[in-house]
C-alpha cells in the first residue's frame, strides 16, 4: 500500500497538467502523500506593505490593499480605513479616494458620504502577503485577448 | 507587433499630439482599447460560492470569462459581491484543471494499488460499470452509493436522485449539505411540516433587532451582512446582538456580543423562553390558534458508532427523533428550570446581557430577525437548537411577517434548491416527500413513469454513515461528485480515508480539480464547473435562479449532468431491477436506464430548437433534446399545486430568480401569513399548512452536555470553520492568486494568555492533538478572531493542515449532521518531545 501511494505520487504529476503546480513548502491543494502523513506548517507569510498599487484584472475588481491593516478598527465607533480614503482626507493622505460607487445606496441614490452598505471595507478589499501562488492561474486579461500584441508586463507577485 | 515600453510611450505621444491637433489616429495608434473595441458578451449567473445567492454579471470574450461584477439588477446583492465573488472570473482557470479521466492502473488494467493514468471516457465508464455491476450482483443495491452536493445544479441533483433511487434502487445518496444544514432542514419539517424559511431577505430592511446565533456573517455571508450593516447604520434604533463562542468581525459591528461556552446556547435559548413566559410576554392568542406543544425524547446520544460507550449509555440513542404531545403548562414547567442564574452559570455570559437579549424577544414592539448557520447546525443538539429559536418566535407570534423572522442561512449555493427541494438526502424525495412513505414513493413512480414498487423504502446511509460503511466494507461502489469530503468530513484519518483505500471498494471522484479526495480515489473524472454548463441553483430565501452555459469546459471535462446520464446508458433494466418487477411490467424489459429515466417521454419532451441559440448547451447537443428543460419541468411537477410551485422553465432565464411558491406568476416573500401567501385561507390569519392541522410545533427540550469536553489532558475546545477569502475546502479559491495571497495558510487562533502559558509565541509551530489525530499549524494570537482563554479556532481550507483529522465524528442524533464546532484538543509546541504520534 505504501509503495503504491509513492508510485502514485511520482506518476500523477505528468497526468495532471505538467508544470502547473509550482514548487511549494506545503501541500495546500492536494494534501499530504500519503494522506495520513503529517507535514510541517510553513512559516506565516509576511504582509506586503510597499504601498505600490497593483493593477486590476478587470474594471470591477476591488483593488487589493498594498499596506498593513493590522489593528484597524472597523466597528460601530470607527472606520480606520476612512481616515485616509474618505474624500476629505485624501489630499492630506495621498491615498486613493473610495470609488464613487461607494456613495450609492441600495436603490442607486447618490449620498454625501460612504454608503452604509459599503462600511465593511475588508469584505471586498484584502491585503496581500508575499506567499507565492500554489499553481498558475491561466485567466487572461480582456485586453490581452483584444490586442495581444501590446501588453505591458504584469505586476509583481 | 512587439511593443516595448518605449514604443508604447511613442505611440501615446503621437496620440496626444494628434488629439491636440484635432485629428484622429488609427486604432492601433491609440494607447487603450475602448469599451466598443473590447466587445464583451455579458450574461447573468448566480455566484458559485455560498448560499446567499448573489447575482453576478459575467463578461465573456473569445470563449473565456474575462470579467465579473455584482449584478445591479439582482435583488439579493444590488451590484455588490464579496471578495470571493469579485474573483469568480479566475476560479475556472487554475493551471491544474483536470482535462481527462484518470484511472489507477497496472499492466494496462485497473488496479486499486496502481498508478493514475489518463484514459478515455469510454474506458473510464466501462470500468466503472463493470465494478458497479459486480457489486450489485454480489451484494445488491445497498452496497452502491453516492455522495453529492449542495453545489450540484438542480437538474444534476435530480438526475442523480433518479439514477440512484430508481436506477440502482438504493437510497444511499446523500449530499455534503448533510454536514452543512441537515439540522435546519430536519427541524423545519418537524416544526412546520415544510422545509425552508417562511421569510426572506427583505426582512433585513424591516427588522429592528438582529440576533445572530452561531453565525459570523461578516465573513461567511458578507453580502447579507452589508444589508444588516446598512440597516443598522441608517436607522439608529436598530440593534445587533451576536452569540458566539469567540469574538470575530461580526461582533466588531454588533451592539452586544454574548460569548458563551460551547453547547450552552441551549440553556440561553431556554432561559429566554422562560423569561417570555414569566414576564407575560407570551402571545396567547397566537399560541392557542397556531401552535401545538410537544416534548422531545431526551438523553439521545451523539450519533457515534453504536458500540461507543456514549451511545450505549444513552437512554434514547435509538429513538432520538421521537417527541410526544404536551401542553403549555408542561412546557413552561420544563423551561422554568432555566433561570437567568442557571443560564449565566452554564454559559459564562453575564446576567445583564442575557436579560437584555431576552427583552428583545419579549418586547412586542421590537421586530426580531434571528439568524443562524453552522454554530447551530453543526451541533450535537442542532435540531433542538433550531427548535428552541422557533419556540421564541412562536411564543411571541413574531413570525411570518416583514421583520419578524427566524431565518436559517445556508452555506452552499444550492443547499436549498438541490439538496433539500430536489431531495438528494438519503431519506428524501422531491418537494419534501419522504422515501419511507409508500404514498410518496408511489407518487414519485407515477411522475417518473416507472413501475409500481420500484423505489426502495429503506432510508439510505447518511454522510457519516457512508464513511463508516465504506470502512467496514459494506458500501463498495461509491461515486463522489462535486465535493471534497476527505478534507471536510470529521475524523478522517480513522473514519473516511480507510474506506476510500479499502481494497473491497471502488471509489470514483468527479471534480474540476485534483483535490485531496480525488487523490485518494480509484478514478477521477474531469468535470465542467459553474458557467461551463447551463445551471440552476436555489438560495437560502427560496429563490430559484438560472444561468446559461457561457464557455466550454477545457479538454474532455464534462458536466456532472452529462456524466450521470451517459453512465446510465451502460445498464439495462434486466441487470439492475428485480425479476418480479420486470415480470409484472414486461414493457420495461431490455431497456437501458437512460431510456427509462431520461428518454421517458417527459425529460426528452423539449426539442433542441428551444435552446437559446445565443448560448452553447453541450449536454443537450449530445443527447438530442433540451435536457435541462425536460428535467426541470418533470421535477417541477412534484411541487406545483401544493406549496412548492415553480415558474415555467423559460421564465427563469429572463428574471433574476424567483422565490417559491410562484403562484399566478407572483413570487411569495412571506409564507403562512394571510394576504402574503396565496396558500393561506381567508380569515385564518396564519396557517402553518405544512402540517395537517395547520399548526406549528413548539418543542420542549433541555440543555444536554456535548459529546466531548476539555479535561486535564486535552484541555482546549477546538472550533473549526471558514475564513472570508476561502470557500469551504478551498479547491476553487486557493487557485486564485489574490485570494490565496490574502490568506495563504490555516493558522491556530489562540488567546495570548493561553499561548504564554504554553511558552508559545505568535508564528510558532505547534501540534494540535486530539484523541483522533493531530496536525501541525502556526500560532496566531492577533488578527480577525479573538478567542477566549481555553478555546482555539482553526479553519479547514488548507489541505496541508487537515484539521478534520482531529475533529470528532459525533453528530446530532436526529439530523445526523456532524458537530465540527466542539471537541477537546491539546496544543503543544512542535518542538516539544511529548507531542507524540509522529511516525
Amino acid at each position: 500500500m505504501k509503495r503504491g501511494v509513492f508510485l502514485f505520487l511520482v506518476s500523477i504529476v505528468p497526468c495532471l497538467a505538467a508544470g502547473a503546480i509550482l514548487a511549494q513548502d506545503a501541500p495546500r491543494l492536494r494534501g499530504p502523500e500519503p494522506f495520513t502523513r503529517e507535514v510541517p506548517a510553513p512559516p506565516m507569510q509576511r504582509q506586503i506593505t510597499d504601498d505600490v498599487r497593483v493593477g486590476r484584472n478587470y474594471p470591477d475588481q476591488p483593488p487589493v490593499i498594498p499596506h498593513s491593516i493590522e489593528g484597524y478598527a472597523v466597528d460601530l465607533n470607527a472606520n480606520k480605513c476612512m481616515s485616509c480614503h474618505a474624500r476629505k482626507f485624501t489630499e492630506q493622505s495621498q491615498a486613493p479616494m473610495i470609488s464613487v460607487t461607494h456613495y450609492q445606496d441600495r436603490a442607486g441614490n447618490t449620498l454625501g458620504g460612504l454608503a452604509p452598505r459599503r462600511y465593511v471595507c475588508v469584505a471586498c478589499h484584502v491585503p496581500q502577503t508575499n506567499a507565492k501562488p500554489l499553481v498558475d492561474n491561466v485567466f487572461t486579461d480582456m485586453d490581452a485577448i483584444t490586442e495581444p500584441e501590446r501588453q505591458p508586463a504584469r505586476g509583481r507577485h | 507587433m512587439d511593443l516595448t515600453r518605449r514604443t508604447i510611450l511613442k505611440t501615446q505621444a503621437a496620440a496626444v499630439a494628434a488629439a491636440a491637433a484635432g485629428v484622429s489616429v488609427p486604432a492601433e495608434a491609440q494607447n487603450i482599447p475602448t469599451g466598443e473595441d473590447i466587445k464583451l458578451q455579458w450574461s447573468k449567473a448566480p455566484c458559485r460560492f455560498c448560499g446567499t445567492g448573489c447575482g453576478v454579471m459575467v463578461g465573456v470574450k473569445d470563449g473565456r470569462v474575462v470579467a465579473t461584477h455584482g449584478d445591479m439588477q439582482a435583488e439579493v446583492n444590488r451590484g455588490l459581491n464579496c471578495v470571493k465573488g469579485y474573483f469568480l472570473s479566475k476560479i475556472m482557470y487554475g493551471g491544474d484543471r483536470l482535462t481527462q479521466p484518470l484511472m489507477r492502473m497496472k499492466n494496462g488494467q485497473f488496479a486499486k494499488d496502481g498508478e493514475f493514468q489518463p484514459v478515455s471516457w469510454d474506458q473510464a465508464f466501462d470500468e466503472m460499470a463493470r465494478q458497479w455491476k459486480k457489486v450489485l450482483k454480489e451484494k445488491g443495491p445497498e452496497a452502491v452509493g453516492m455522495f453529492g452536493s449542495g453545489q450540484w445544479t438542480i437538474w444534476e441533483g435530480y438526475a442523480a436522485s433518479k439514477l440512484m433511487r430508481a436506477g440502482f434502487r438504493t437510497n444511499n445518496l446523500d449530499p455534503n449539505a448533510r454536514h452543512c444544514m441537515a439540522s435546519a432542514a430536519v427541524t423545519f419539517i418537524r416544526t412546520f411540516g415544510m422545509d425552508e424559511p417562511m421569510g426572506c431577505y427583505d426582512d433585513f430592511e424591516h427588522a429592528d433587532a438582529f440576533v445572530l446565533w452561531g453565525s459570523n456573517m461578516a465573513e461567511m455571508h458578507p453580502i447579507l451582512w452589508t444589508r444588516i450593516t446598512d440597516r443598522r447604520l441608517s436607522h439608529p434604533h436598530v440593534r445587533i446582538a451576536t452569540l458566539s463562542t469567540y469574538e470575530h468581525r461580526t461582533t466588531d459591528l454588533s451592539d452586544t456580543a454574548l460569548i458563551f461556552k460551547p453547547n450552552s446556547d441551549l440553556a440561553i435559548l431556554n432561559y429566554i423562553a422562560n423569561y417570555i413566559i414569566q414576564n407575560g410576554a407570551v402571545n396567547r392568542e397566537f399560541v392557542e390558534r397556531h401552535c401545538n406543544f410537544r416534548l422531545a425524547n431526551t438523553d439521545i446520544g451523539y450519533g457515534l458508532r453504536p458500540d461507543n460507550v456514549l451511545e450505549q449509555r444513552a437512554q434514547h440513542a435509538n429513538d432520538a427523533q421521537v417527541s410526544n404531545p404536551s401542553s403549555f403548562e408542561d412546557y413552561a414547567k420544563l423551561m422554568s428550570q432555566y433561570t437567568v442564574e442557571k443560564a449565566s452559570e452554564l454559559s459564562g455570559v453575564p446576567k445583564e446581557r442575557l436579560e437584555a437579549l431576552a427583552k428583545v424577544y419579549a418586547d412586542p414592539k421590537v421586530k426580531v430577525m434571528s439568524l443562524w448557520t453552522m454554530g447551530f447546525n453543526q451541533h450535537v443538539r442542532g435540531v433542538w437548537a433550531n427548535h428552541m429559536v422557533y419556540n421564541l418566535h412562536l411564543l411571541t407570534g413574531k413570525i411570518s411577517e416583514p421583520g419578524n423572522s427566524p431565518f436559517s442561512l445556508t452555506g452552499q449555493p444550492s443547499a436549498c434548491g438541490t439538496a433539500r427541494e430536489v431531495g438528494t438526502f438519503s431519506h428524501r424525495l422531491p418537494a419534501d416527500m419522504q422515501v419511507a412513505n409508500p404514498e410518496h414513493r408511489k407518487h414519485a413512480e407515477e411522475i417518473w413513469k416507472l413501475p409500481h414498487g420500484l423505489l426502495p423504502g429503506k432510508v439510505g446511509y447518511h454522510a457519516v454513515q457512508q464513511d463508516r460503511m465504506l470502512k467496514d466494507g459494506k458500501l463498495n461502489a461509491y461515486w463522489i461528485m462535486c465535493n471534497n469530503n476527505l478534507q471536510t468530513a470529521p475524523n478522517t484519518n480513522n473514519e473516511t480515508y480507510p474506506g476510500y483505500r479499502n481494497p473491497a471498494n471502488f471509489v470514483v471522484v468527479s471534480d474540476p480539480y485534483p483535490t485531496v479526495t480525488a487523490m485518494a480515489a480509484d478514478m477521477i473524472l474531469p468535470t465542467a464547473m459553474w458557467v461551463e454548463k447551463e445551471g440552476a441553483y436555489g438560495n437560502a430565501e427560496r429563490r430559484t435562479h438560472f444561468w446559461h452555459q457561457l464557455v466550454n469546459a477545457p479538454g474532455d471535462a464534462r458536466s456532472d449532468l452529462w456524466q450521470l446520464m451517459e453512465f446510465s446508458k451502460r445498464f439495462t433494466t434486466d441487470e439492475v431491477w428485480t425479476k418480479e418487477i420486470l415480470d409484472a411490467q414486461p414493457e420495461y424489459r431490455g431497456k437501458s436506464l437512460f431510456d427509462v429515466l431520461f428518454a421517458n417521454g417527459e425529460v426528452n419532451k423539449f426539442p433542441l430548437s428551444e435552446v437559446d441559440p445565443a448560448y452553447e448547451n453541450r449536454e443537450s447537443k449530445v443527447f438530442g433534446f433540451y435536457v435541462q428543460k425536460g428535467l426541470f419541468e418533470e421535477y417541477a411537477a412534484f411541487g406545483r399545486g401544493h406549496g412548492h410551485d415553480l415558474a415555467p422553465f423559460d421564465t427563469y432565464h429572463q428574471v433574476r430568480g424567483l422565490r417559491w411558491p410562484v403562484v399566478n406568476g407572483q413570487e411569495t416573500l412571506w409564507r403562512y401569513r394571510e394576504g402574503l401567501d396565496p396558500y393561506v385561507e381567508k380569515g385564518s390569519g396564519v396557517q402553518f399548512y405544512g402540517n395537517p392541522d395547520k399548526k406549528a410545533n413548539i418543542m420542549g427540550a433541555p440543555y444536554e452536555p456535548p459529546a466531548e469536553s476539555p479535561d486535564a489532558e486535552y484541555d482546549m475546545w477546538l472550533v473549526t470553520g471558514r475564513v472570508l477569502e476561502h470557500w469551504h475546502s478551498g479547491s476553487m479559491t486557493l487557485r486564485v492568486p489574490e485570494l490565496y495571497k490574502a490568506f495563504p495558510g490555516a493558522v491556530l487562533f489562540m488567546h495570548p494568555d493561553d499561548a504564554a502559558k504554553r511558552g508559545l509565541r505568535r508564528g510558532q509551530e505547534v501540534r494540535i492533538v486530539s484523541r483522533r489525530g493531530e496536525i501541525r499549524s502556526r500560532v496566531e494570537t492577533r488578527g480577525r478572531n479573538k478567542v477566549p482563554p481555553g478555546l482555539v479556532f482553526v479553519p479547514f481550507f488548507d489541505a496541508s493542515q487537515l484539521i478534520n483529522k482531529v475533529t470528532l465524528d459525533a453528530t446530532d442524533p436526529i439530523s445526523k449532521q456532524t458537530d465540527f464546532k466542539k471537541c477537546a484538543v491539546k496544543v503543544v509546541s512542535a518542538a516539544t518531545a511529548d507531542a507524540g504520534g509522529q511516525q
